[in-house]
């Protein structure tokens, strides 16, 4: 078989295609909720339900979303630059440690001034983590995809050790867990009463911004050149390195924004379970939004729907919650490719 | 105990030996493929697949060697899939290949609750066990440290030696390894570049998923989740470490793998009480990193890694 370009794909091609593979993804969990022993339909039923069927399950999914969006955007920013950063998970820890250490009464601010230099902290952090594999990688040429994912079993020991000394809570019963924040430095909430923190805020915030620095300034140009294609990038004088040191800090950074939003504003302290993997689920965010900005805040939308429905599906019918994780790995292959014959067509010759 | 003493000792090396193994099965594996010219990130998820479907075939019943067919053919299954989509597709392999580990993960996951929906405690099998081999065995440190080992284990080195006559000694390999660096120069031949790396990206996630077996049946003896443990993209390390060359990916796995018995040793002397035990676990990783960084500068990368080929394109 051959791929050929198709020269104008028509509107259908380029919707169709990729409803398709959201149609596919949804059989293949039918399929597996039969496996198990559920009804299929119910089983999608009570997903959609525990998702969005009610306020306490929206707001469920938007506080899910949150480190989604961050993690989502971090690897969008890095993958249009064609950097492999598979290390938002670690980057997500980083922050999250600064948040715990100056956020615990380190500094005795107001808020007002608290809040946005434990962020930076945080940004720093996470920019500095992502740093080291890139300069790995523009200095000696080591692959980032496998530095990246490395360095994050290295962070997680190194915040697992972090929580049995130095940031352990002494009245924390023995448990491996920091001590909680000071009230100066949690996130408020957006609308008193609902449990929506302004972590959710600050992802639309960063969401809006990146859509800026990709669309409106020279860097966002930059990368963009650097990541279709970098020798003919280097050919023009795009300085190749430094625009990958500057893509590293801001993916690192808003990955960090992740951990920072997770610790400052939903949980209030810090344990080693703060993420069940938003860093690798960021890469599908990521892909499924085509790398777009706001494509990731729906993206991350709807995985957080598909993590928090199948959790309470799971309570309710007894299918493993792994349900989810199968559907989004299942999503993001066959998004990849549907995408793909958006623009291709495949020969048999 | 001093650091002397214990590098002398048979148990540290039959030690280093065992540990060693898996990841001669996986990083063999990946390297088959890289030698093709795909990348095959999905190798961590596929020594999940590998653990799970030995470890439930003999918890079933089946015999030991019926587990290793079953995670290898299940293990070649995920890299049949890894292969349609980025060879004849030619999809980003980085992509891909973390999807089918995300895949493999979830299913194997999914697949052991539905099998054990109460367990706390993973369930043992009756696994491999040690088979001295006669004469060799009575050989001083040697013997006890190479030649008491598992069956899986002697399989492991044999494979080392059956990849490097396959990979520079027959015409298979020559077109094995012309597929990575001028896929061409290959189809100039008359031969399909597409199915060579669909078969070498096959065989080699047979090999991962062995690797992800032999923890199973040969190490621990029960499946537990995160078992693998990042061993995958150790792997995807020690082949660089190699230069995609069969022999010098073993020593890279074996001196690996004595450094990991080392620092479980230490750990256990008075110098090692005093730090925390996470410094010496994120050894390995660190370990890794610094082998890349060392070794990347004189790699000989196969010259189509990751380039997708399309016949008639140019």
């Amino acid at each position: 078989m051959r791929l050929e370009p198709v020269a104008q794909p028509t509107l259908i091609r380029t919707i169709g295609l990729p409803a398709l593979a959201l149609a596919a993804t949804v059989a293949i969990a039918s399929l597996l909720a039969m496996v198990a022993g559920a009804p299929p339909l119910s089983v999608l039923g009570l997903i959609l339900q525990g998702a969005f069927g009610s306020k306490f399950a929206l707001l469920e999914t938007l506080n899910r979303a949150t480190p989604l969006i961050f993690t989502g955007l971090a690897v969008a920013v890095a993958f249009r630059a064609r950097l492999w950063n598979i290390g938002a998970e670690a980057q997500l820890y980083a922050g999250a440690v600064v948040t715990a250490t100056l956020g615990t009464g380190a500094l005795a601010w107001p808020s007002g001034l608290l809040l946005p230099s434990i962020a930076s902290a945080a940004m720093l952090a996470g920019a500095i983590v992502l740093l080291v594999p890139t300069v790995l990688k523009t200095r000696f040429g080591v692959d980032e995809v496998v530095t990246t994912l490395l360095l994050n079993f290295v962070v997680l020991l190194w915040v697992s050790m972090l929580l049995e000394g130095p940031l352990k809570d002494p009245m924390g019963m023995g448990w491996p867990k920091s001590a909680r924040l000071i009230p100066e430095a949690r996130l408020p909430r957006i609308v008193e009463g609902l449990r929506l923190h302004w972590g959710f805020g600050l992802a639309l915030i960063a969401a809006a911004v990146i859509w800026l620095v990709q669309a409106r300034t020279t860097l966002g140009y930059e990368m963009r050149a650097v990541g279709l294609n970098r020798a003919a990038a280097k050919f023009a004088g795009i300085p190749v390195g430094p625009v990958l040191i500057k893509t590293a800090l801001l993916s690192g950074g808003l990955a960090a924004l992740a951990g920072f939003s997770e610790v400052a504003g939903l949980k209030g302290s810090l344990t080693l379970d703060i993420s069940p993997g938003f860093g690798y689920t960021g890469i599908i965010v990521a892909m499924l939004a085509l790398l777009n900005p706001f494509g990731v805040v729906v993206a991350a939308l709807f995985v957080a729907g598909v993590f928090v429905g199948a959790d309470s599906m799971s309570r309710a019918v007894g299918v493993p919650t792994y349900l989810a994780d199968i559907m989004l790995a299942t999503a993001l292959l066959l998004m990849v490719l549907a995408l793909m014959l958006t623009r291709f067509r495949v020969r048999w010759a | 105990m001093d650091i002397v003493d214990i590098l002398l000792s048979a148990s540290f090396w039959a030690a280093a030996i065992r540990i060693a193994s898996p990841l001669i099965f996986a990083a063999l594996g990946e390297l088959i493929c890289e030698r093709a010219g795909v990348l095959n990130l999905g190798i961590e998820g596929i020594m999940v697949v590998g653990a799970f479907a030995g470890w439930m075939t003999v918890y079933s019943g089946g015999g030991l060697w019926a587990g290793v067919g079953v995670a290898m053919l299940a293990g070649m299954l995920f890299g049949l899939l890894h292969a349609v989509l980025t060879v004849p597709f030619g999809l980003s392999q980085h992509v891909v290949g973390l999807g089918i580990t995300m895949l493999a993960t979830a299913l194997t996951y999914f697949s052991y609750r539905l099998a054990l929906p109460e367990v706390t405690s993973p369930p043992k099998i009756e696994a491999f066990q040690p088979l001295p081999v006669p004469v060799l065995s009575d050989i001083p440190v040697l013997g006890p440290a190479v030649f008491s080992q598992t069956p899986l284990t002697y399989l492991a080195f044999g494979l080392v030696i059956a990849v490097s006559v396959i990979l520079y000694r027959t015409p298979l390999g020559l077109a094995l390894r012309a597929a990575g660096e001028n896929p061409a120069a290959v189809a100039a031949q008359g031969l399909s570049v597409g199915a060579i790396r669909i078969g070498a990206v096959m065989a080699g996630s047979g090999l991962m998923a062995l690797g992800g077996a032999f923890l199973t049946m040969s190490a621990f003896n029960s499946f537990f989740f995160e078992m693998v443990n990042g061993r995958g993209w150790i792997c995807i390390a020690l082949v660089v470490f190699g230069s995609w060359r069969p022999g010098k990916t073993l020593i890279g796995a074996i001196l690996f793998a004595a450094f990991d018995a080392l620092q479980v040793r230490v750990q256990q002397t008075p110098l090692g009480a005093d730090l925390p035990y996470q410094i010496f676990l994120m050894m390995p990783y660190l370990l890794s990193i610094l082998a890349l960084v060392v070794m990347s500068r004189r790699a000989q990368v196969p010259a189509a890694l990751m380039v997708p080929f399309n016949k008639g394109e140019r």
